[in-house]
């Protein structure tokens, strides 16, 4: 039981690790912003995760009575409201992204010092 | 059974993360993404979080792909692979997953009820928000509520983010143009039958989590994200030109900044009647009432803001010339 009570959290630890090694291994800008993406989704992951409570519902309490355990409603306040500001900071980036493509004609890191270097 | 499909869930999750690592081509990586954020959003429904996974399977599966293609037509979908020596990052990101994995040894297992997490203030929230707010659902009276200082950061966040990306777009590259983009999927009947005859349910679907976000799952976040789905879905089937035209930027620019001034407007209405910031007890004799209005309030000014950021970010990258 043990295994299943941590799987979450292992997940969340190895999701993290591949994000951050598409951030930091991979040259094409565009990667390394889907790195971020993955990176910021393993730590949704984890906060959701300790929000569970065993045998609990959704913190909606219209059915009050019914059910007596409620999950933690703290945690969800404030994924819900990072997702959303998580995709409008990927749009900014992106935007970057393809305005370093404009000046340079490429996204990959490597060749972007590189005429950084000609210049 | 519950329990089994959440592993079966989380193991999926890590194959398609590394499986977006891996793939040469962003085309893919972008598609694969967007399972990623079902399946994510699968999960956070599986751990009590019905109104996070209604944010994510709009945000993540929708919204953001949409964003990704619309970037990566101006960017190209090839990655260039070469030989490079991973070893190094291979080795620091094994060590820091060890370090990690070692870490939650000491982890309260999941569910656990008497982790400290559960122990501070979330019993208050779900035993007061109710008799304070008159709310069903604690997520919302939290955010719009309780926490109301949070959201309105986030919210000025969102637009700085969303100003941010029509400035650095406004800049046109200096030479040669290249084509305009296409005309959308208007010769296509499939796309185009199927699209149109789920917009107006989109959109209601929207509008009435915007509405009953006190009741059930909902709120501003999901409604401004899924309406601006069924916006930016318009656009796709009739052409961007045809999109812009009901919403030209001006109007998305008064739909961003306007649902944050009506959010930070209620808060400063409240100093001004006598209360703190944010404070919506002036708003009425009846506390609950004045509470639920606020929430109300504020939660519209979420869903405003959020809706046209979205939607002027697709426009942003959806308008814009390929380059030559």
């Amino acid at each position: 039981m043990k295994i299943l009570g941590l799987y979450n959290y292992w997940v969340f630890a190895l999701l993290l690790m591949i994000g951050l090694y598409a951030i930091v291994a991979r040259e094409n800008l565009v990667k390394k912003l889907l790195g971020l993406s993955i990176f910021q989704s393993a730590v949704f992951l984890l906060y959701i995760s300790m929000a569970k409570v065993e045998g609990g519902t959704a913190p909606i309490l219209r059915h009050a009575g019914d059910v007596e355990t409620f999950s933690n409603p703290l945690p969800h306040v404030l994924i819900l409201t990072a997702i959303v500001v998580g995709i409008s900071t990927t749009a900014l980036g992106l935007a970057i992204v393809v305005r370093i493509r404009e000046e340079f004609g490429s996204v990959e890191e490597d060749e972007i010092q590189a005429r950084i270097r000609e210049q | 059974m519950i329990t089994a499909f959440g592993f079966v869930l989380l193991t999926l999750l890590l194959a398609t993360a590394v499986a977006v690592v891996l793939t040469t081509n962003l085309f893919v990586a972008v598609m694969l993404m967007s399972i990623f954020s079902v399946l994510m959003a699968a999960t956070f429904f599986i751990l009590d979080a019905a109104d996070v996974a209604l944010t994510e399977a709009a945000i993540g599966a929708g919204m953001s792909t949409i964003l990704y293609l619309g970037a990566l037509a101006l960017i190209g979908e090839r990655e260039v692979r070469r030989p490079s020596r991973p070893w190094l990052p291979l080795a620091v990101i094994t060590l820091t997953a060890c370090t990690l994995v070692y870490g939650t040894f000491d982890n309260p297992l999941l569910g656990d009820p008497s982790a400290p997490v559960q122990k501070h203030v979330a019993p208050w929230y779900l035993e007061e928000a109710p008799r304070l707010t008159g709310m069903a659902n604690v997520v919302t009276a939290v955010l719009a509520g309780f926490r109301a200082y949070d959201t309105l950061g986030e919210i000025l966040v969102i637009l700085t983010a969303g100003l941010g990306v029509l400035m650095i777009l406004a800049q046109r590259p200096a030479g040669e143009r290249g084509p305009r983009p296409a005309a959308g999927l208007r010769h296509h009947l499939v796309p185009r039958v199927v699209g149109r005859l789920l917009i107006p349910f989109i959109v209601l679907f929207g509008l009435y989590l915007q509405f009953h976000g006190d009741y059930g799952p909902g709120g501003g976040f999901q409604a401004g994200a899924i309406i601006a789905v069924g916006i930016v879905l318009h656009a796709l089937l009739e052409g961007e030109p045809a999109g812009r035209a009901i919403f030209p930027t001006r109007v998305l620019l008064g739909l961003m900044v306007g649902g944050a001034t009506l959010f930070s407007g209620v808060g400063i209405a409240g100093m001004l009647m006598g209360g703190n910031l944010l404070d919506y007890a002036p708003f009425g004799a009846d506390p609950v009432a004045a509470q639920q209005l606020g929430i109300h309030l504020v939660e519209a000014g979420v869903g405003i803001t959020v809706t046209g950021t979205m939607v002027a970010a697709f426009h942003a990258f959806a308008d814009r010339e390929h380059p030559a």
